[in-house]
Order: structure tokens, then C-alpha cells, then sequence
């Protein structure tokens, strides 16, 4: 082993370190916030609304930020990018679940009644719990194991993540009462994100297209 | 009993509005520097407010008729609906220091025999300020015990002497962006308007409130003259009032415009008629862990459920 390909070996790895301190810390930074504000009693009058609508946010974010990996490493050309893809949309999935688990047990303490007929009959509701519900089987085969029975399926499966995405940036925007200006923004997002994976399915991926462009 | 607990707190107790406006003034020719901080609103004065440095006695016995304790004041006072100042709920508490209560001026008008515009001390002389414990119960199921000074909305309909032909009274906010910022985004058609049938208007329960826990109305809670109509949904109560019109035909309110099949004109608190997009029935008091079932009327169905006999509530959301 000479010594550059060294020196390029612990620079890779250093960047892998890097990135991975860098996912736990954006990962860990939202609970982090709000167990502090929880403390220091400033979530304001009605905290079960605040902590509900944050993590709302929140999962919404990570989950777009999930699937703008792609593009990403599509544009940039960054390939290490991907290895944050996974981490992201599982702490987007955790905080889903504790948006999720806000509602039922803090919210609506766990009053089945009242939650079963929000499923059922409030819309926005019930595309948001669709959503959670498309992403439980995409967080449980995350794992190498996962991607490796399934083989090519894993990633037809994991294609659900679109879906789920965009029923959630509906579920917020159905959820607002006048001001719809973030969810007009994540709606944006999400068609921009799907146009660019569909026609970097046709017609290679888009640094290409890029480059054709130029010449 | 009509009134809440009001029978319970003497008069003798109580600091009159006008005590209120005219120390402010005094105070404000006198002593430049003292008279923000001490009479005068501004929102960074929560925390004196919290520790009740205006509070001019002891609201910690006071109920309301159903034994309800009271919402803290540093809650009612900074979580609000106030889209003229923002539409997160800390926003009017943060925005409002650029509105300006006083001087103001209410223009009384439409089909009644004696119009005018007054000043915010005039137009309030028919009244009489009086302390009303009500309940609040906003349309996004949650809710406050408030302690208001005002006085009925009756006593100034009958200065303005209503002709035959009105069935309605109109409300508008105040309509300027200087003041208002929130007003540069359309989120909603400015000025804010509501209405309530003449008869609603003049039933004893419905308030113009002044003051608020024995202070002046904080800007964020609709300085310096509001509507409370204690069995509708918050949104009836608007605020910051600068007219009043009286009319023959239903007007439109801000919300029934921006989003009818959500938000009607009666808007009265009904637990067996869901909003589409939530439920009715139940409703966090704010302080509350769990949240409570919804009263018919706000509970004050023994009051007005009379004014809508024979009407479908279902239609008539
Ligand atoms: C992909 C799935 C989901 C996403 C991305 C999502 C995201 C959001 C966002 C961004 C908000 C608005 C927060 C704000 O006001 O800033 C919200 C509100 C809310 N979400 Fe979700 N959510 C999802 C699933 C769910 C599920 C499964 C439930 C419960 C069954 C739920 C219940 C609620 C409730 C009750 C609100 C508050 C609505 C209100 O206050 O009027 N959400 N959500």
C-alpha cells in the first residue's frame, strides 16, 4: 500500500466519521429542542399542540430531505451523500412515530373511540395515518439483511417512501386553516422531486441531461 | 344565573374603564418614561403581568358559575388568534406593540336613527363596566375561563336606536397595515368582519369588553374595544372594533367568506356538529392534561337556546 492510497483511505474515512456525526446531530437536534423547551416550561399555553405540530414538522422535513438524497448525489455527483439516505428517513419515521404517538396518547389520550373516528372520517386524518402506515414495513426492512433477501423488490418497496411522502405534505396542507404558504412550499418540493426521479428513469439520470444540455 | 359569577365581585372592587383610560392619559402627559411600562400595554411586560403587578386584587378565588377556575393570565394573554398580527399563536403577543389603542375612534352606522362617530370614552358611556367570568371555546376545540370587564353590547344598540327594517349588526377591525402588519398577507380578506343577528346582539350575555383580568385589554387580545359572544366560537368575538353597522341583509363574515362549508355565520358552540376536519364534541382547557366534553351552547344553552328554536343547527353551523 503506498502512502497516497493511504492518505486517500483516511480521508475517506474521516469524511465517513464526518457524516456520521453530522446525521446523528441534525437527527438528535429536534428532541433535543423540544425535551428542553418541555423543561424550561416553554412550549407555551397549550403544549400538547406545540410538541404535535413541531414534530409534525419535523417528520415532514426529514422525510423530504430523505428523498432529496437522490437528486442530490445526482447533481453533485457527492456518492458518499447516499449513506445518509438511511439514517435520515428512519429518524424521519421515529419522529413520525412520536408525531404519531402525540396524538393518541397525549392529545387524545388514547381514547379509542374518538381516534378510530378520526381514522375513519376526518380526511386529513386518515391520509396521514395511511402515510405512517406505508412506512412501517419501509423501517423495518432498512436493515442489510433486509436489502439483501429482497433483492431488487427492496427498492420497487421502498419507492412507497414517494407515496408516503406526498399524502403527508397533503395531510398538512388539508390540516391549515388559512395560511397555506409551508404546505404550498413541501408540495412544490415533493412534485419537483418526483418529476426529476421520473425523468431521470427515462432518460438517465440528470447530471447527464445536464451535460448534453451544455454541448 | 346570567351573569356568571359577577354578583360575586362588589362593584366597590372593581376599577372602572374610564379610571383606567383617564389615568393613562394622565400619566402619559405627566411622566413620559414611566407611562409604558407601567399603564400602558406591551407585550415584553408579561412577566410583571404574570406576577400580577397590575392585577388590582386577588383572582385566584374567583370562579365561574360552573366552579371553573380561572385561566392564567400570562395564557390568555399569549396564546391567541390574531391573523392581523400573525397566524401562530405567540405571534399577536410578539407583533401587536405596533398597534395603537388609543386615540380611537368607532363609527356607528347604517339603518339606525342616531349615527355617529365617537371617541373609544364616548362610545363606551351608555355602559356601565362590569366584571363577566366566561368561558372561550375557540372553533380549534380548545378553550379558557376569562375574566372580562365590559358591559352588554345592548346598551350601546340602544344609543344608535336601530330602525325597523335592521335584523343585523356588522363588525369591522381596524384595516391598516402600519398597525396591522399581518394585514400584508392575504391569508384572509381585511378588514376582519363579523355579524350577529339583532337579536343575539342584544341578548344581555353578549359583551364589549374593555379589560381583561382588571387591566386594560392587552393589543394581542383586541385592544381597545372587543366582542364577546361567550356561546359562539372565538372567531365571533372580533376584535379591535372600529365599526358597527346595522343592516337588513345576513353579512358576511371573514371566515363563512374564506371557507363556508367550515365556518358559518351562527358559529355557536354545538358538540354534535363536527367541524369536517375535527371533531366538536370534546375540548382542551387550556392548563388541562385531558380533554373535556363540549357543552351545548358553551353551557349557556339555559340563556339562548331559546333564540334558535325551531332551527337546524345542522344547516345553520
Ligand atoms: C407522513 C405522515 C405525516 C406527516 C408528514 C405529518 C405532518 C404534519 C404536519 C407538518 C402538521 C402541521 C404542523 C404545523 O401546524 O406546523 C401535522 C399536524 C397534525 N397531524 Fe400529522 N403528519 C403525519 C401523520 C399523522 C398521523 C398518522 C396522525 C394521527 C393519526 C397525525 C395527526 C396530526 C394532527 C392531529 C395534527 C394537528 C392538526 C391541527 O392542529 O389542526 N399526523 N402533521
Amino acid at each position: 500500500m503506498t502512502d497516497s492510497t493511504f492518505g486517500l483511505q483516511s480521508k475517506k474515512r474521516l469524511r465517513l466519521i464526518f457524516l456520521r456525526f453530522f446525521i446523528w446531530f441534525a437527527g438528535m437536534t429536534p428532541a433535543v429542542w423540544l425535551v428542553w423547551r418541555l423543561l424550561t416550561d416553554q412550549l407555551g399555553a397549550n403544549p400538547i399542540e406545540e410538541v404535535l405540530h413541531r414534530l409534525g414538522d419535523v417528520s415532514l422535513v426529514f422525510l423530504l430531505v430523505t428523498l432529496s438524497i437522490t437528486p442530490l448525489r445526482g447533481i453533485t455527483g457527492w456518492n458518499e451523500v447516499i449513506k445518509i439516505r438511511r439514517p435520515l428517513g428512519l429518524f424521519g419515521f421515529f419522529y413520525l412515530t412520536m408525531h404519531f404517538l402525540t396524538y393518541a396518547v397525549l392529545d387524545q389520550t388514547l381514547d379509542f373511540e374518538f381516534i378510530i373516528e378520526d381514522v375513519l372520517e376526518r380526511p386529513y386524518i386518515t391520509i396521514g395515518f395511511t402515510a405512517w402506515v406505508l412506512l412501517i414495513p419501509l423501517a423495518v426492512t432498512s436493515t442489510k439483511g433486509w436489502i439483501r433477501r429482497l433483492g431488487k423488490r427492496w427498492k420497487n418497496l421502498h419507492r412507497l417512501a414517494y407515496l408516503a411522502t406526498t399524502l403527508g405534505v397533503a395531510h398538512f396542507y388539508w390540516q391549515v386553516k388559512a395560511d397555506t404558504y409551508w404546505p404550498t412550499l413541501a408540495a412544490l418540493l415533493i412534485v419537483g422531486l418526483m418529476v426529476y426521479r421520473i425523468r431521470g428513469n427515462r432518460s438517465g439520470s440528470w447530471p447527464q441531461v445536464l451535460q448534453s444540455r451544455k454541448h | 344565573m346570567l351573569i356568571g359569577k359577577s354578583k360575586k365581585i362588589p362593584s366597590s372592587e372593581m376599577t372602572p374603564e374610564n379610571v383606567y383610560i383617564n389615568r393613562r392619559e394622565f400619566i402619559g402627559k405627566s411622566a413620559a418614561i414611566g407611562a409604558s411600562t407601567s399603564l400602558g400595554w406591551r407585550s415584553s411586560d408579561f412577566g410583571g403581568l404574570r406576577e400580577r403587578r397590575f392585577l388590582q386584587k386577588d383572582w385566584s378565588k374567583v370562579r365561574s358559575e360552573l366552579d371553573e377556575e380561572l385561566t392564567p393570565f400570562g395564557d390568555v394573554t399569549s396564546y391567541n388568534n390574531f391573523y392581523e398580527f400573525g397566524t401562530g399563536k405567540s405571534d399577536p403577543a410578539r407583533n401587536s406593540h405596533s398597534l395603537k389603542p388609543r386615540p380611537w375612534t368607532i363609527e356607528v352606522g347604517g339603518l339606525c336613527d342616531n349615527p355617529g362617530t365617537y371617541d373609544l370614552a364616548d362610545f363606551i358611556k351608555p355602559g356601565k363596566i362590569e366584571d363577566r367570568v366566561y368561558r372561550m371555546r375557540c372553533v380549534e376545540a380548545w378553550s379558557m375561563v376569562i375574566p372580562w370587564q365590559g358591559f352588554s353590547l345592548k346598551n350601546v344598540i340602544d344609543r344608535a336606536k336601530p330602525s325597523g327594517s335592521a335584523r343585523f349588526v356588522e363588525f369591522q377591525t381596524l384595516n391598516d397595515v402600519e398597525q396591522m402588519p399581518g394585514q400584508r398577507y392575504g391569508v384572509l380578506r381585511w378588514p376582519y368582519i363579523e355579524g350577529l343577528r339583532l337579536d343575539e346582539a342584544q341578548h344581555p350575555l353578549t359583551m364589549l369588553v374593555t379589560g381583561v383580568y382588571g387591566t386594560t385589554l392587552p393589543n394581542q387580545n383586541g385592544a381597545p374595544i372587543r366582542l364577546i359572544v361567550p356561546w359562539k366560537y372565538g372567531f365571533k368575538g372580533i376584535k379591535s372594533i372600529v365599526s358597527m353597522r346595522f343592516l337588513e341583509q345576513m353579512p358576511t363574515n371573514t371566515w363563512k367568506r374564506s371557507a363556508s362549508q367550515e365556518y358559518g355565520f351562527y358559529a355557536n358552540v354545538n358538540p354534535d356538529v363536527p367541524h369536517p376536519r375535527w371533531s366538536q364534541a370534546r375540548e382542551r382547557r387550556i392548563g388541562e392534561f385531558r380533554r373535556r366534553p363540549t357543552l351545548m351552547f358553551n353551557g349557556y344553552a339555559d340563556e339562548v337556546a331559546s333564540l334558535y328554536s325551531g332551527m337546524d343547527l345542522r344547516i345553520h353551523y
